[in-house]
Parts: structure tokens; C-alpha cells; sequence
């Protein structure tokens, strides 16, 4: 027996294979080890990839809630006069139309329109701009932060922050039992908080469709806060592996997988991010070609895949022609554990994009067949506004 | 009957000159939740090493070589509808094809037992 496809989490590593420098380890690291987590290297640091078992913490986080540490990600406070307008000036969001205290999706651009990074930002009251980025690419982004924003912008990183993600439907319920107060914000607003004398900034977001929290948290007190949010009968930690089938489900593009320098917001369906009034004015990079594709059309695609049989398809199987030859990639894809069918995303070209459209892959020398559907593939649980 | 091991985890029970072969507790303990299994097709032969089925797990694709050569007489119908067998019952139900032995002779080469309990011990 041989593993023939790595788990996607692990493939495109930019930091954690070998000859590289030695992995760095998160606070959480022996509470990680001391609660059965098995540690792989991801983003430079060693981390769960599982604990008791994909599936179980997939179906655990979808019916009560999962504890995720995501501290490998980048916290950055940007600061300075004038600093909502030179971020806008990398990136395609309206900052300085964006309310304090929520967060904003985002994509940090090249200068061709190509995707440097997904992240999220949050303008604060004091002026500044709070900042959580992929952690496969937070050093990449920092250097370019430093490179092209001007001298009297402050770029800091907040290397003694960590972050945990509280997900599921029962979060709201263990986490405003520690800290009451958390129940009132809805979903993309968040606040500070004090818990046992630290102060945490919560915000209701998350990465896997359901509704959550996600907590920045002084790296010395994430373990006493770890421990009691999983002191409460809600609350299992959960690893990377759930974490990738949960955000595949929920139409959540991963990084390095889905999107990357290749791949512009109009191919990867992310036109959303393209805020009107920066559309209008433009300023961003690629804002050239962004805006030809948006009228006529990506060639590309990213589009939501139902695999036909049981066999999931994964990343880096090719979406093919009736001649066999390849027209596009899946990008990302396996089981679904809520959906209980292999569910994928690729780039297909438009002419194939429409919900229904049926799809050729090719993997390991064997033809599967996929339908177009319309993501998310499990329903969003978000607690909106007036909802 | 006797059973035999893979350095590959698959182990292979033989009876006269049919075998059953699957994966080991190991094997599965490790590939965790299973979702899809690929058998071999009946008369379909193989040498000693081939690819001959995929087990998928929910992260990831493996590959499971023929611990021994001959000609495959059945897969298991049952891993169609319920993979999960193989993390259940591994070295049970959840077997993945039986086969008729062309050279018994090279079980010789593979672990018995208690020699694959030291390797996998190892690991």
C-alpha cells in the first residue's frame, strides 16, 4: 500500500517540507499533543491535522462546536495617516467605507491582477487597520506590505497574538457562558473583550460555513482559554483535515489551492470582493484586466463539482475535452462528510460553468463524470442581522 | 491457514491455493475515515507487487499492491456500499479480493504475525 495523494493540506507547503528550516510550534503545541492530536507540518508549524478522526470532527463541528487553532495565520495592525487609503491601494475593498469593528473579506492583488492572498480586515476605532492573512503566506505578504506601502504606514505583527476559531451551531452557546456578551454580535462584527484580565478581540466569523466565533488571544493565555472552552460538554478541538472538508463544503476557497497568482477574483468567483465603488474609480492592481474579464468573461472558471459514484476526485485531476485533452483542474476536492458524496472545485472554462453542465475529469488514468452545482454544497448557518 | 504481511501493510490469508487479501489494522488505523474502495476485477491477473486496488480515505488516495501473483476469483461487493468496513473489520469483512495462488511458494518472503507486529512496532 502507498499513498499516492498527499493530503491537500500538506501539498504546496511553501515552508514545512524538507530542507527547509525547522518548524516553528504554536503555543498550543503540547496541549495539541497532550489531547491526542496528530501533529504535521502545514504553513511552518507543526499542527493537528486530526484527533479522534476526520469525519467525526467534521460531523461534531456541524452539530454542536469545534475548537480550531489557526495561529499559524498572520496578525497585522497597519497604522498610520492615511492608511485605509494606501491598503486600498493593494487591494480591491472599500476600507475606508468599511464599518469599525467588522470584517472584511478581501484578496491582496499582484500588479497583473493575480491573487497574492485571501484575508480579512477589520478597521478598528482607534484608526487602525487589524489584519488576519493566510499562514502559508504571511511572510511573503509582510514583505510586500513593507515594499509598497509608503514609510508613514506602520506594519506590525502581532507575533504574540494566537487565534483560535470556535465553529458550529453550539458555539454561541459554550462561548458566551465564559464570555458573556458574544451573543449579541451577528455574523462579520466583532468586538473586544475581556476574559480573566486579557483582552481578546472576538469577531462572529469563520471558515466553515457555520455559524462561530473567532478569538485573538495573548499567546500566554490561549492555553488557559483553550482548556476551558473544552471544558464545556459543547466543545471538541478539531484539527486541519475537518477544517479543509468543512470550508470545501462550504464553497470556501483555500489558498494555494483554489486561488493563487494564476488566478484573478473574476476566475475564481470572487467578484464580490470587487467593491462598487473601487470598481468605479479603480486604483487596485489589475484593475485593467479585472475589469475586461468582468465584461466579457473569464476563460477560466471556478465552479462547485458533484462527482458521480462514490471515488472522490482530487486536487490536481484535470478537467477534460470529449478529445481528452485538458481544459481545466480541480483545484480542491474529496468526501463530503455532511453532504456524504464526493464534491470538488475547478477551473472549467465559462462555456462549462452553468449550474448542470455536465463535467469530464481524468485521474490516475481513470475518466469520472461531475455535474455543475450551485455552492455552497452544505447550507450556510451565519446569524445575520435582524434573523 | 495461515496469515502473511506486506512491508506495505497488506496481509494475505492463504488456504490451499486461494487467498484473501486486505489491509492491516495498521494500514487503516492510519489512512483513517475510508470512503471508496476500487477492487480488482474476477480473472483479472496479477503479479506479485501490482496495483490492483485504490482504498481512499477522506484525505487521501492509496494504492494496495498483491502481496502474492495469480488470478483474482472475486473483489469484495461489499466495499461498494460500505467501505467503512475496512476500518471496522480490516483483517475481517473487510477484506479486499480473494485469489488463486499461481506460486505459494512466495508467501516465504512476506511476515508472519508476530514479525509484522515488530516491524509495524517500529514505525
Amino acid at each position: 500500500m502507498s499513498q499516492q495523494v498527499q493530503d491537500q493540506l500538506l501539498s504546496g507547503d511553501p515552508e514545512g517540507g524538507e530542507g527547509e528550516p525547522a518548524l516553528a510550534l504554536l503555543a498550543l503545541d503540547a496541549w495539541h499533543r497532550a489531547h491526542g492530536g496528530r501533529m504535521v507540518p502545514f504553513a511552518g508549524y507543526e499542527m493537528p491535522v486530526q484527533y479522534e478522526g476526520i469525519m467525526a470532527e467534521h460531523l461534531w463541528t456541524r452539530e454542536s462546536a469545534g475548537l480550531f487553532d489557526v495561529s499559524h495565520m498572520g496578525q497585522l495592525i497597519f497604522s498610520g495617516p492615511g492608511v485605509e487609503a494606501a491598503l486600498e491601494a493593494l487591494m480591491p475593498a472599500d476600507i475606508a467605507a468599511a464599518r469599525p469593528g467588522n470584517p472584511v473579506y478581501s484578496l491582496l492583488l499582484a500588479e497583473n491582477g493575480g491573487i497574492l492572498d485571501d484575508l480579512m480586515f477589520t478597521r478598528r476605532d482607534d484608526g487602525s487597520i487589524y489584519m488576519v492573512v493566510n499562514g502559508a503566506c504571511k511572510w511573503d505578504d509582510i514583505a510586500h506590505f513593507r515594499e509598497h506601502l509608503p514609510d508613514e504606514i506602520e506594519t506590525n505583527y502581532l507575533e504574540d497574538q494566537a487565534l483560535l476559531a470556535l465553529q458550529g451551531p453550539k458555539a454561541v452557546d459554550a462561548l458566551s457562558r465564559l464570555i458573556p456578551g458574544v451573543e449579541a454580535l451577528v455574523f462579520m462584527q466583532g468586538g473586544l473583550f475581556q476574559w480573566q484580565g486579557h483582552e481578546l478581540w472576538i469577531s462572529r466569523s469563520g471558515y466553515t460555513g457555520e455559524d462561530g466565533f473567532e478569538i485573538s488571544v495573548p499567546a500566554a493565555a490561549v492555553e488557559a482559554l483553550a482548556d476551558a472552552l473544552t471544558a464545556q460538554d459543547e466543545v471538541k478541538p478539531i484539527g486541519l483535515g475537518a477544517r479543509d472538508s468543512l470550508r470545501l463544503e462550504a464553497d470556501l476557497p483555500l489558498y494555494g489551492h483554489d486561488l493563487d497568482t494564476e488566478t484573478t477574483p473574476v476566475s475564481a468567483a470572487l467578484g464580490f470582493a470587487l467593491k462598487k465603488r473601487r470598481r468605479e474609480e479603480g486604483g487596485f492592481p489589475g484593475y485593467e484586466r479585472i475589469m475586461a474579464e468582468r465584461e466579457t468573461g473569464p476563460i477560466l472558471k471556478r465552479v462547485g463539482l458533484v462527482i458521480d459514484g462514490r471515488q472522490p476526485v482530487r486536487e490536481g485531476a484535470a478537467v477534460v475535452d470529449a478529445d481528452g485533452t485538458e481544459v481545466g483542474r480541480v483545484t480542491s476536492g474529496g468526501f463530503a462528510p455532511t453532504a456524504q458524496k464526493p464534491i470538488a472545485m475547478a477551473y472549467v472554462p465559462a462555456a462549462l460553468s452553468a449550474v448542470g453542465s455536465r463535467i469530464t475529469l481524468a485521474q490516475r488514468g481513470k475518466i469520472h463524470t461531475a455535474e455543475v452545482v450551485q455552492m455552497p454544497f452544505v447550507p450556510h448557518r451565519y446569524v445575520r442581522k435582524g434573523a | 491457514m495461515s496469515r502473511y504481511y506486506t512491508e506495505d501493510h497488506e496481509w494475505v490469508e492463504v488456504d490451499g491455493d486461494i487467498g484473501t487479501v486486505g489491509i492491516s489494522e495498521y494500514a487503516q488505523s492510519q489512512l483513517g475515515d475510508i470512503v471508496f474502495v476500487e477492487t480488482p476485477d474476477e480473472g483479472k491477473e496479477v503479479s506479485k507487487g501490482d496495483d490492483v486496488a485504490v482504498v481512499e480515505s477522506v484525505k487521501a488516495a492509496s494504492d494496495v499492491y498483491s502481496p502474492v501473483s495469480g488470478t483474482v476469483l472475486e473483489g469484495n461487493a461489499a466495499l461498494a456500499d460500505t467501505p467503512e468496513l475496512v476500518n471496522e473489520d480490516p483483517e475481517g469483512d473487510g477484506w479486499f479480493f480473494k485469489i488463486t495462488l499461481s506460486d505459494p511458494s512466495e508467501v516465504e518472503g512476506l511476515m508472519n504475525d508476530s514479525a509484522y507486529a515488530e516491524f509495524v512496532s517500529k514505525l
